[in-house]
């Protein structure tokens, strides 16, 4: 659990597979042609972007006293609140709210913060089937895989993939490519479980401090039929998720449906505020809330990191990233993945762990201008590489310095002494223009495997300069 | 006569001092008097970006100290004014040089914006009739902000036409250490840039940041593919001699 793949084998692999290289490229494409037609006036993308970012800023900088006053709000609506710092803890309130309404299996929304949690295998290893009910979500599930993706899970696999996947693992299921069939088939399934089970576990998008509002954006239905079909109602999210107010939920909102799908508005969007009430005739009898923190408030106490937190985990960032696009989501092997995944996982789980990935990255920059909230993801990357190497335990991030190979640090040293030192500089320049013919390949390392090696020039800039003066 | 400072970056000086002393030929033609200082080597953008902050500070706060004079500091890639513009005041905050680092963030530019925006240039193209195939580096584009000023240039050239290739926006994989610490992304990165630079049909590639240019003409070649290179200023100093 949460232990480190190795990243770059997973990488090197997935890129030698043109199938999931052609299925992320297309999709990450419509992805993105899909964002920009939602934004075709980019001063309006820029001011929505000021507007969202400025909100998330502020429900950060209260986040203290917003959970405070989400936890009593709630209470009021009847709302049970519960507060894990480990996903150990928030497995185990789970757990323990099933058994007590004896529940055999239940049924899920979409929920990132339950993958952190590992949710389904827990209350598996307790006899508790818990059967996912967003489309894609379901797809790896009979899969047995994660999601690759935190938006669509299922975005890898291409239709002929989910086509003899049903066949295979759906009991009287025929092969067909059909998508309505596809769709209908999943639906079937579906539709029997969200009647019989004991409780629907969901996650949260904004959770309102002001009214004890739960926010839940979706497409498909299944998170209002997760919601208010079985008896007892789990809501799991991260501490971040609060806003302050109801007024708060728009803009949002607004900014993350265009940049996650592209789309102006979803088809579903649900606002939940209390158990069933009396009179009322449909909705779930009881209602919790898990607020999980794990890694989140530490992350919270570093001024320079505390960005990660504004995010609304709308999946813009790897749509738009270079290397994501090319590897897919499941080469990072960790719960988020893509740049807000490079930001989040090392810090949650320690650069020893996790850190891997932050080589993953060219710093072009991609992520941050897309990133509805303003996130400077590339920004955080650097100043996370900076904590993966640096050697004076100074630093504030879990695993600090596991990253600093001894070689390394002795290149930079060289580098350091030579460019700060103008006579060794130009010492430098003069031997490598004069034996730029001795200069080997191999001395380039991995870049003349694909490239042909650079030619150095005959004389350096310096020198021109200087034979031009005299 | 405008005096401006040259921070030629030790990629360009090692690798294109052609293209260097091109960008200063540009500046000198359009009314500045260029001063470029020996003792200058490198923006400190590679151990930065590999995290190696303290390295990369010290050589910024030595070569800070080349630029104090209050003349513009002109700079022949996006990638290297973006560190000495963005990132130098960040590495240097809370040390005796941020104030100095500040204000020389606010007189530094790359190359094209200073000669459209300040220098005001208009270019009299010399050569023949050609078509060019163009990639701005993502510094340029989203750091520096200045993505259009390369293309303008060379939109003023009335026997060139320029072309984008498709994925204009896309990274071309190079990302300084990037490339090393993770050749095969890189590679796949520049595999899919050369192939649309090579699908958008021009007689020459130009791009005006030495790393990409780099990764870019080197793939190109290693493919086997008949696209020459070169760096946008060369190209630009050529067609108007
Ligand atoms: S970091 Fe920004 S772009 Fe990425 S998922 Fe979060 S809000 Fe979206």
């Amino acid at each position: 659990m949460n232990t480190a793949v190795n990243f770059t084998d997973a990488a090197k692999t997935a890129l030698k597979n043109p199938t999931l290289r052609f299925n992320f490229r297309q999709a990450m494409d419509s992805l993105r042609e899909r964002r920009a037609a939602q934004f075709p006036d980019q001063d309006e993308l820029e001011r929505a972007r000021d507007l969202a970012g400025a909100i998330r800023r502020r429900s950060l900088n209260h986040l203290a006293e917003k959970l405070v006053q989400l936890e009593s709000q709630c209470q009021k609506n009847g709302i049970q609140v519960h507060w894990a710092e480990t996903p150990a803890q928030a497995n185990e309130i789970i757990l323990e709210v099933c058994q007590r309404h004896d529940a055999k299996h239940v049924i899920k929304g979409k929920s990132m913060v339950s993958e952190e949690c590992h949710l389904n295998d827990y209350l598996a290893k307790h006899d508790i089937e818990a059967l996912e009910s967003d489309l894609g979500e379901y797809i790896v599930q009979i899969d047995g895989e994660t999601p690759s993706h935190i938006i669509m899970p299922a975005i890898h696999k291409n239709k002929k993939e989910i086509a003899e996947l049903f066949a295979e693992k759906i009991p009287g299921v025929e092969y067909t490519e059909d998508v309505d069939t596809l769709t209908a088939i999943a639906r079937k399934v579906l539709r029997s479980k969200f009647e019989t089970a004991a409780v629907g576990i969901s996650g949260v998008n904004f959770a309102v401090a002001e009214t004890g509002t739960l926010c839940l954006v979706e497409n498909e239905g299944n998170g209002r039929m997760t919601t208010t079909v079985p008896p007892v109602h789990i809501a799991i999210t991260g501490i971040e998720k609060v806003v302050p107010s109801l007024s708060d939920v728009a803009p949002l909102y607004s900014v993350l449906t265009r940049s996650a799908t592209g789309q102006h508005a979803t088809t579903y969007f649900n606002m939940i505020s209390s158990p069933r009430r009396e009179g009322e005739r449909d909705g779930p009898q009881e209602v919790h809330l898990v607020l999980l923190d794990n890694g989140r408030s530490k992350i919270y106490q570093d001024e320079r990191m505390q960005d990660t937190l504004k995010c609304i985990r709308c999946g813009a960032c790897m749509n738009h990233c270079p290397v994501y696009t090319r590897i897919g989501g499941h080469a990072y092997g960790t719960v988020y993945p893509g740049p807000i995944g490079q930001i989040l996982n090392p810090q949650q789980y320690g650069i020893d762990q996790q850190g891997e990935m932050l080589s993953a990255c060219s710093l072009n920059g991609a992520c941050g201008e897309a990133c509805p909230v303003r996130i400077p993801i590339p920004s955080l990357i650097s100043e996370l590489r900076h904590e993966a190497t640096r050697n004076d335990q100074a630093g504030t991030v879990y695993g600090q310095g596991a990253l600093r190979k001894l070689h390394e640090a002795v290149v930079w040293g060289s580098w350091k002494w030579i460019h700060r030192t103008p006579w060794a500089y130009k010492a430098m320049g003069l031997a490598a223009t004069r034996l730029r013919r001795l200069v080997p390949s191999a001395a380039m390392g991995p870049w003349t495997k694909t490239r042909v090696k650079p030619a150095l020039a005959e004389k350096t800039l310096h020198e021109l300069m200087k034979e031009r003066e005299s | 006569m405008r005096d401006i400072y040259y921070f030629g970056t030790c990629l360009v000086d090692l690798f294109y001092p052609q293209a260097g002393m091109a960008g200063i030929q540009l500046l000198e033609r359009f009314g500045a008097r260029v001063h470029y200082p020996q003792e200058q080597s490198c923006c400190g953008q590679p151990p930065f970006n590999s995290g190696f902050r303290d390295e990369a500070q010290n050589v910024a706060i030595q070569q800070l100290a080349l630029f104090d004079q209050p003349f513009d500091l002109v700079v022949p890639s996006g990638s290297c004014a973006g560190m000495i513009k963005h990132h130098w005041p960040e590495l240097l905050k809370g040390t005796d040089h941020e104030a100095r680092a500040t204000e020389l963030a606010a007189r530094t530019y790359e190359l094209g914006e200073y000669l459209i925006d300040h220098l005001n240039v208009t270019l009299e193209d010399q050569g023949e009739p050609t078509t060019v195939v163009v990639h701005t580096s993502c510094s340029a584009r989203r750091e520096m902000g200045v993505a259009e000023q390369g293309k303008t240039l060379l939109g003023m050239l009335k026997n060139v036409t320029v072309e984008v290739p498709k994925y204009e926006t896309e990274c071309c994989g190079f990302g300084g250490t990037f490339s090393v610490k993770q050749p095969e992304i890189s590679a796949a990165m520049a595999e899919d840039k050369t192939t649309h630079l090579a699908a958008a049909g021009a007689d020459r590639f130009v791009c005006g940041d030495s790393g990409c240019l780099m990764n870019l003409s080197g793939t190109l070649e290693k493919r086997g593919i008949q696209l020459d290179s070169s760096h946008l200023y060369d190209f630009i100093w050529e067609r108007v001699q």
